[in-house]
């Protein structure tokens, strides 16, 4: 065991190595030795890259179009040729039942929807959406609730009164209520949605991204105002303030940089609530609309078929299940990571 | 009618004519002689210890949904009807009985069908004494001035009796009816002075709109307490939250089986809030009796239903029915004749049958009128092959050479559908076959309340293509869907109410219709083959994409017995009994 003088030594030694670090390669460098954040990490990239290669697997292995009801189609199941959908049985010979999964990648892995459609294929596509929504929502969110917290914290007073009461009355809405109403409100706009020059498809997947980043802008805007107020009355503020800078400079070049950990922070979670919140709308049917599907549409489509073809459902529920606990994790990774508490700790 | 949770009122209406009603009147008539003279008194009296021996118990039906605003006067929903003929009755009925005979008028608060007088224009009803409300007040011809002139003050359909001298000038304002039903309490008679002869007049009264209410009633919206009515149960609750509540009406009497016959549950109770699954696993566990026949049963609990083990309690019932694409004919492609009928040829009717649960729930069918309507005459010209009067499948080089030669490929076309599954999966369809013959296709999903109405009004006709919808006879007769869905007349512009959809007119059809109208009360035969063939031309000319023919399913608990199907009315629970 080293003693008490020996191991200041050794501190003494690691310092300057530490001390001209960039906090930013140390923050990697910490989240590279989490290693069960880097497992998470790899987890959802590995998910991001299944769901990119969708078209792949849908057009080269499974040979099937997944945005295309097949009622009437047929696979291959142990050498035979069955169809698709299987009438029912008995005398009544009631409903038509899709078919089930075969474990065979390349027909009907994991069976079929109540449209014929091959739910892998739809799996993936489906993933797609959540995570581009989800990803594009969060990152939106973030940066609209960014501008908005440096304008209010900066300026203060009746600008900071003003944006404060507006994310007070935003987030005094239950957060899926407020998510429904508006859904509801554009999607009925059977035109589309326009705001000035830009014009939103109701069938686009910018309507769900827009819509959920809204919602969840004062979820971010809190704690980065907060951020924003201790860091505006700092010494290096005074001394770029007595320097001449002008408010730009201030915001984006002094304060800025020491608030963006805080977002960053807040980045995986955010995401994970986002795709969250984007599956629970397309289940209720006022998320992704065809053509498009999500998780969340196929889960929903499969409820009618929840006893027969569980797969459907519990499909696009583990997906989420693993993508939601990969984001987690690694939030959990990159905020111990970033904590300016761990910047106290020697690591080895 | 369609059945839809909430019916918007169709403002004008048309006072369509039928062939039936004249066709069969001697029938008709005799029967009301029958059915007056004897009543129930005809019976055995081993038939009248069978009879008592099925009376009594609770009856329980597990629907999703409540039916909205309980009031007779404006309720224009399946739901409330097959509870309403139990608890009321009109001037006439439909015959409360097994198989087609159902279909047959009957008279029911009336002792006869009277024969026009006036020119068609004035019938005299002699109305039964020593009947009751359920309140105890005794029915009087009076009663009825109230019932028709609520028709106009309770905000509804009020049209089926626009036709009523003096009813042009009422609003929901107010109503006087005077001079067009006029009543004897003395004589006890009712008389109906029209403005012009309408010979679906006693169709009409059979509807549960003109079922009579005491002369007492707010002539307003009495919301969801319904008034007393004359038949064998009546209302003790509905609370459209939880549950509708029918007991027996102490003061029935049967004065005619065939009309009213008395029924045989004490108690019949309407449940709310089930996930139709969980209905369907409560009945089947015999926790309750029936499942609310249109409440879709999911796939997975029509699997289970196969079972033999259910073989006695499923029934399956064609509808007189259909559920159609209606094409807006205002605006490009579809107005475009060879467009309509290439959808036609490319629309897979049997991939739309699967997804309503295949052959055994659905027909696929291309023209108006459902198989076993009055003046049916099976006809499909746009299916491959040879032969015109069944559908086998898609024809796709005859619909793309369609297209092709009608300049319209490319166009981008909005499929507009309801949300819940079947909507969507026949929508993704549709939007399916289009793209297979050169269009552009989208959906454009609405929740089941607003989507009906959405495609009615004209001023949304700029934002869809192809609209959804479904239409479940009034009655039985040919005008009720040609000349109602396809007529010039049902075209009313920026209205909610305007159920032709397609807004499609063409004058040599409509001279038909009007043609058929005209000659129904003088050459009846005539007037019958006149509809075929306008229900033949309308194919031709393709306004539609008809896709099937439904049927219904009803799952009774393994207590239940004496299961009849009724045309009008379909399932008929006061008859069912508890074993």
């Amino acid at each position: 065991m080293a003693t008490l003088l020996e191991q200041a030594e050794v501190d003494t030694e690691l310092r300057p190595a530490i001390a001209g670090r960039n906090p930013w390669a140390l923050a990697a460098r910490r989240l590279w030795h989490n290693r069960i954040a880097m497992a998470s990490l790899v987890l959802f990239l590995l998910i991001v890259v299944l769901c990119l290669a969708a078209p792949l697997y849908a057009h080269d292995v499974a040979h099937v179009n997944p945005f295309v009801p097949n009622l009437n189609g047929h696979t291959v199941v142990n050498g035979k040729v069955v169809p698709v959908m299987q009438r029912g049985g008995g005398v009544l010979k009631l409903g038509e039942t899709p078919i089930g999964p075969t474990w065979d990648v390349s027909h009907y892995f994991l069976g079929a929807d109540s449209t014929g459609r091959d739910v892998a294929a739809l799996l993936l596509y489906g993933g797609r959406s959540s995570l581009l929504i989800g990803i594009g929502s969060a990152v939106l969110c973030s940066l609209a609730a960014t501008v908005i917290a440096l304008i209010a914290g900066f300026f203060g007073g009746v600008t900071d009164s003003i944006a404060s009461r507006i994310m007070d009355v935003i987030w005094a809405f239950p957060v899926f209520l407020l998510a429904i109403c508006i859904g509801t409100e554009l999607l009925t706009h059977t035109n589309g949605f326009q705001f000035g020059p830009v014009h939103v498809d109701p069938t686009s997947l910018w309507l769900p991204t827009v819509i959920i980043a809204f919602i969840y802008i004062p979820y971010v805007y809190r704690p980065v105002r907060g951020q924003v107020l201790s860091v505006v009355n700092k010494e290096f503020v005074e001394a770029a303030t007595a320097q001449g800078a002008g408010n730009m400079r201030l915001i984006f070049s002094e304060i800025l940089p020491n608030v963006v950990s805080t977002v960053i922070v807040l980045m995986p979670l955010m995401i994970a609530t986002t795709i969250l919140t984007e599956s629970a709308l397309s289940f209720l049917g006022i998320g992704v609309q065809p053509p498009n599907v999500s998780w969340g549409t196929i889960i929903q489509d499969g409820t009618d078929l929840v006893y027969t073809r569980p797969w459907v459902t519990i499909a696009p529920g583990l997906m989420i299940l693993l993508t939601v606990l990969s984001l987690n994790v690694l939030g959990d990774g990159v905020r111990d990571a970033l904590d300016p508490r761990a910047k106290l700790r020697v690591e080895g | 009618m369609k059945r839809i949770p909430a019916w918007p009122a169709i403002a004008a209406r048309p006072r369509a004519r039928r062939v039936y009603t004249l066709s069969t009147g001697a029938v008709v008539a005799a029967l009301a002689v029958v059915a007056a003279g004897c009543g129930s008194s005809s019976s055995s009296p081993s038939a009248q210890a069978t009879s008592a021996a099925h009376k009594g118990g609770t009856f329980t039906i597990l629907a999703n949904a409540a039916f909205g605003q309980a009031d007779p006067a404006q309720n224009y929903t399946a739901e409330e009807w097959v509870l309403l003929i139990d608890t009321h009755d009109g001037l006439t009925g439909f015959a409360k009985v097994n198989g087609t005979a159902g279909n047959k008028i009957v008279p029911d608060l009336a002792t006869s069908i009277p024969q026009p007088t006036n020119g068609g224009k004035t019938y005299v009803f002699h109305i039964r004494r020593g009947i009751k409300f359920s309140n105890g007040q005794t029915l009087k011809p009076s009663d009825f001035v109230t019932t028709f002139e609520r028709q106009f003050t309770v905000p509804g359909p009020t049209s089926f009796y626009s036709g009523l001298v003096g009813a042009s000038k009422c609003s929901t304002k107010g109503c006087n009816l005077s001079k067009g039903v006029v009543a004897n309490n003395s004589a006890y008679t009712l008389t109906l002075n029209l403005t012009a002869p309408d010979p679906e007049l006693m169709d009409q009264l059979a509807l549960p709109f003109a079922f009579a209410v005491p002369a007492s009633t707010s002539p307003k919206l009495t919301g969801n307490n319904v008034p007393p009515g004359t038949g064998p149960y009546m209302w003790q609750s509905y609370n459209p939250n939880t549950e509708a509540v029918l007991v027996r009406n102490p003061y029935f009497h049967v004065w005619s089986a065939q009309a009213q016959p008395a029924g045989n549950p004490d108690k019949i109770i309407e449940k709310y809030g089930l996930q139709v699954s969980d209905e369907v696993t409560e009945v089947l566990n015999g926790q309750a009796n029936e499942v609310y026949a249109n409440d879709p049963i999911p796939s997975d609990q029509l699997s289970t239903l196969n079972s033999p083990k259910y073989a006695g309690q499923v029934h399956v019932n064609t509808l007189l029915a259909d559920y159609y694409y209606a094409l807006n004919t205002r605006r490009p492609p579809f107005n475009n004749l060879m467009a309509r009928q290439a959808i036609n040829y490319a629309a897979n009717r049997t991939a739309y049958v699967k997804i309503f649960g295949g052959p055994s729930l659905a027909v696929p069918t291309c023209q108006v009128l459902p198989p076993g309507f009055p003046s049916y005459s099976p006809y499909c010209p746009y299916t491959s092959g040879s032969s015109h009067t069944k559908w086998t499948a898609p024809d796709l080089a005859k619909a793309k050479q369609l297209v092709k030669q009608s300049g319209t490929a490319g166009m981008k076309v909005v499929v507009d559908a309801t949300t819940d599954q079947v909507g969507k999966a026949l929508a993704e369809q549709m939007v399916s076959d289009l793209n297979s013959i050169g269009y552009k296709a989208s959906t454009q999903l609405l929740s089941s309340s607003v989507q009906y109405n959405f495609v009615q009004n004209s001023s949304n006709s700029g934002k869809w293509n192809v609209g959804y919808s479904q239409w479940f006879q009034d009655y039985p007769a040919a005008s009720d869907f040609l000349n109602v869905l396809l007529g010039c007349g049902t075209i009313h512009p920026n209205s909610d109410a305007s159920p032709n959809i397609a807004a499609f007119c063409q004058k040599n059809i409509q001279s038909q219709i009007n043609q058929a109208e005209a000659s129904a009360a003088t050459n009846p035969s005539e007037a019958a083959t006149l509809w075929t063939q306008i229900d033949h031309e309308d194919t031709n000319a393709a306004p539609w994409v008809d896709m099937f023919n439904p049927k219904q399913i009803d799952v009774l608990s393994k207590n239940v017995h004496g299961y009849k199907w009724n045309p009008v009315w379909n399932i008929m629970i006061d008859q069912l009994w508890l074993g």
